[in-house]
């Protein structure tokens, strides 16, 4: 029944679409010397703040293809002027708002294959939404390339069209459990994990794969906190945590929940020995600014840095300044601006608009660590769509105002700075 | 009883008052004219980027802050009451849900415009810190939001019961025509109305904005919250929302303890809906 439903208002939605297409002749023919890409993003919701900076950096990778004005290393069509592969078109995104809502993300990757005829779509940030949408861009024979959602099962589905350039949450689990593997050989106490996590695809099934993963390891999980995304009050999650006093909280939290955690954590005068944010609510930089100093010596984890001056990634984070009003290039901003750049590259490499041409470019992809703004050892995709080579490290917001590399010890600035600070 | 418990308990009141807070506005709304205000959510909104601005320009905190979210919020009901509410009132009852719903989307996307959806915060130490009574954390920033809700709860109340403006408010809910004929206008009857319910309403969002995160879709998350307790409460009754309010903050606090956090809102509605199957008016609302 759910599924006849879902039918049913997608049959609605693309005869609406059919109908709109035909009231407007000739859309599609106009621009021969452009590549649409459609990229779908939470432009407004709940999320709306991680989405406008995606925006932001996927605008900066358009104009960097565009200008092609050089000067950043080895990254891929940045030394002409848009796609060399097709004679020099232009690279042209169209934006779709998916509002934080599942349905709304798949009805936009609707819109943008039948209505704005997209070559590719790339997105959609939330796992839970780029779930659905990815769907479409399969049934349509669409390539979707997404640089930043997460959930395991997005490439457990057999999807031919999808490619995901970020690491999973596997991979991080891994991190996280190396990390405090670490941490005891030095001394820390890591043996009573709690996870708390937010209720969507995202926090479940990052939750999920990083119990299994420690559970393999030896190392149980005590205590699961599940709560409801853009929940009105955490105090209750807070005091659970005060009364079980685990060692170690891994928190899986957007940015509205992420920001009432800090502010009740401090209320309740709850400081856990060591926190480790699971990246996405914790690394918008709209955190960082309003509940920063509250959460000195939170550990998170990234795969970009910023680099030093005169360093491509250096004069990206320049340009996507412009952009973002200031704000520097955060890890996820830097993933979907990385995924981009890979659809982009296999575009070019195909020479070609032809779906069935981009993807087998994007199976065909094989790109070296000093081609890539990420730290990834590489992008090249296994028959699941998933980037074999992607990689990351572990951060720490010592001063409460900038993460600092500090983990594993060949990529470290500094060394892991004990016990969680709060405020 | 363990002190954890009373710390959730405590922490549920301190809640559940500043929902009651929040929805004192909508319930007058209601009780005066019968119209479900959908952008309620978002002249609290209003109310929180009031405050802000306030500290970013002035450096001041709640003191001046709060009145000035009140009045800001008092004229913004003057001006959707003349310029909405008394040409929709005319029209179907769809009209009137859709013509606040269109108003909810345009506060709500003009404040996207002017102030990007950047979460921004007051600083936490605005309004004091945290006491500790006992082993019991009481954050004097929520403590103070409780006390204002207890006091404008406890302002409406009178101003309803005691005054003639409220006989008079009353009179023009009851029976416009009869308060006509009685000198009354209730033109001006409503537009008063609109904008105490604003200004309550505003007052709310700046005491709120002194511990919550202020975004523009913030009025979509307490939005909810405020039409459940104007409900239980019963719509039109002012002390019934605080009842509510307080209800709804403790249970939802006690279940997201003992049964988990995503479990609260199943525990809350579907003890509302229960409740609601008993007594439709709601705790204190009229038949």
């Amino acid at each position: 029944m759910e599924f006849k439903h879902i039918a049913g208002l997608i049959s609605a939605a693309a005869i609406s679409v059919a109908a709109m297409s035909v009231a407007l002749p000739g859309t599609a023919s106009a621009q021969d010397k452009t590549v649409k890409i459609g990229v779908i993003f939470p432009l407004s919701g709940n999320a709306a703040s991680a989405g406008v900076h995606g925006k932001a950096a996927i605008e900066t990778a358009v104009e960097i293809i565009n200008t092609g004005s050089g000067g950043l290393g080895n990254l891929p069509l940045t030394n002409n002027a848009g796609l060399k592969g097709l004679g020099g078109a232009k690279v042209e995104v169209v934006f779709a708002d998916n509002q934080g809502s599942p349905a709304v993300g798949q009805n936009q990757a609707l819109r943008l294959i039948t209505e704005e005829k997209v070559v590719a779509l790339a997105g959609a940030y939330q796992s839970g939404i780029t779930l659905t949408a990815s769907a479409i861009a399969e049934k349509y024979g669409i390539p979707f390339v997404n640089g930043e959602s997460v959930a395991a099962n997005l490439t457990e589905r057999g999807f031919k069209w999808f490619f995901r350039v970020t690491p999973v949450a596997s991979d991080f689990a891994k991190i996280y459990l190396e990390f405090l593997k670490d941490m005891k050989a030095g001394g820390i106490k890591t043996d009573n994990v709690a996870i708390v996590h937010e209720n969507t695809e995202y926090g479940t099934s990052v939750s999920s794969v990083i119990t299994s993963v420690f559970k393999e390891n030896g190392l149980a999980i005590a205590l699961d906190i599940p709560y409801a995304a853009n929940t009105t009050d955490v105090q209750s999650q807070v005091l659970q945590l005060k009364d079980k006093k685990p060692d170690v909280v891994i928190m899986v939290s957007y940015t509205s929940d992420a920001i009432l955690y800090a502010k009740t954590m401090q209320a309740l005068d709850y400081k856990p020995p060591m926190i480790i944010a699971d990246n996405s609510g914790f690394s918008d930089p709209s955190f960082i600014k309003t509940a920063g100093k509250l959460t000195q010596g939170l550990f998170n984890r990234s795969s970009f840095a910023i680099g030093a001056p005169g360093t491509p990634t250096f004069l990206i984070n320049e340009m996507y300044k412009k952009k973002s009003g200031g704000d520097d290039l955060d890890d996820t901003a830097a993933r979907q601006m990385q995924g981009f750049f890979v659809l982009a590259e296999a575009i070019d490499r195909a020479g070609s608009t032809e779906p069935a041409k981009i993807q087998a470019a994007l199976k065909a992809t094989d790109l070296k660590p000093d081609q890539l703004i990420m730290g990834y050892k590489g992008v090249k995709f296994d028959d699941k769509g998933q980037n074999v080579l992607a990689a990351g490290l572990v951060i720490q917001l010592q001063d409460g105002e900038n993460y600092t590399p500090v983990w594993p010890k060949q990529l470290a600035k500094t060394a892991p700075a004990f016990p969680y600070k709060g405020w | 009883m363990s002190s954890i418990l009373v710390q959730v308990i405590v922490g549920g009141l301190l809640l559940g008052a500043v929902y009651a807070l929040f929805s004192s506005g909508l319930t007058l709304i209601w009780g005066m004219m019968n119209i479900v205000n959908f952008a309620h959510g978002d002249f609290v909104m209003l109310g929180m980027y009031t405050a802000f601005v306030v500290w970013t320009l002035l450096g001041v905190g709640p003191l001046a802050g709060v009145p000035i979210a009140a009045l800001v919020l008092a004229t913004v009901g003057i001006v959707v009451y003349f310029g909405l509410i008394r040409s929709v009132m005319k029209g179907p009852m769809l009209a009137q849900i859709l013509g606040t719903f269109g108003l909810a989307l345009l506060l709500r996307y003009s404040v996207f415009w002017a102030f990007g959806a950047n979460f921004l915060t007051l600083p936490g130490d605005l309004v004091g810190g945290t006491y500790d009574v006992l082993g019991i954390k009481l954050q004097a920033s929520r403590l103070l939001a409780g006390v204002v809700a207890l006091l404008v709860t406890l302002g409406l109340h009178l101003l309803l019961t005691r005054t003639s403006l409220g006989s008079k408010m009353l009179a023009v809910s009851e029976d416009a025509t009869a308060a006509q004929l009685m000198g009354i206008r209730p033109d001006s009857m409503q537009a008063i109305a609109w904008a105490i319910a604003a200004g309550a309403t505003g007052l709310a969002g700046a005491l709120i904005a002194t511990f919550f995160y202020i975004a523009p879709t913030v009025g979509e998350t307490l939005g909810i919250v405020a039409f459940v307790t104007v409900s239980l409460g019963g719509f039109g009754s002012v002390p019934g929302a605080l009842v509510a309010g307080l209800l709804i903050g403790v249970i939802e606090s006690v279940s997201a303890y003992w049964i988990g956090g995503i479990y609260k809102d199943i525990v809350v509605y579907s003890l509302f809906l229960c409740f609601l199957w008993f007594r439709p008016q709601g705790l204190m609302g009229k038949t």
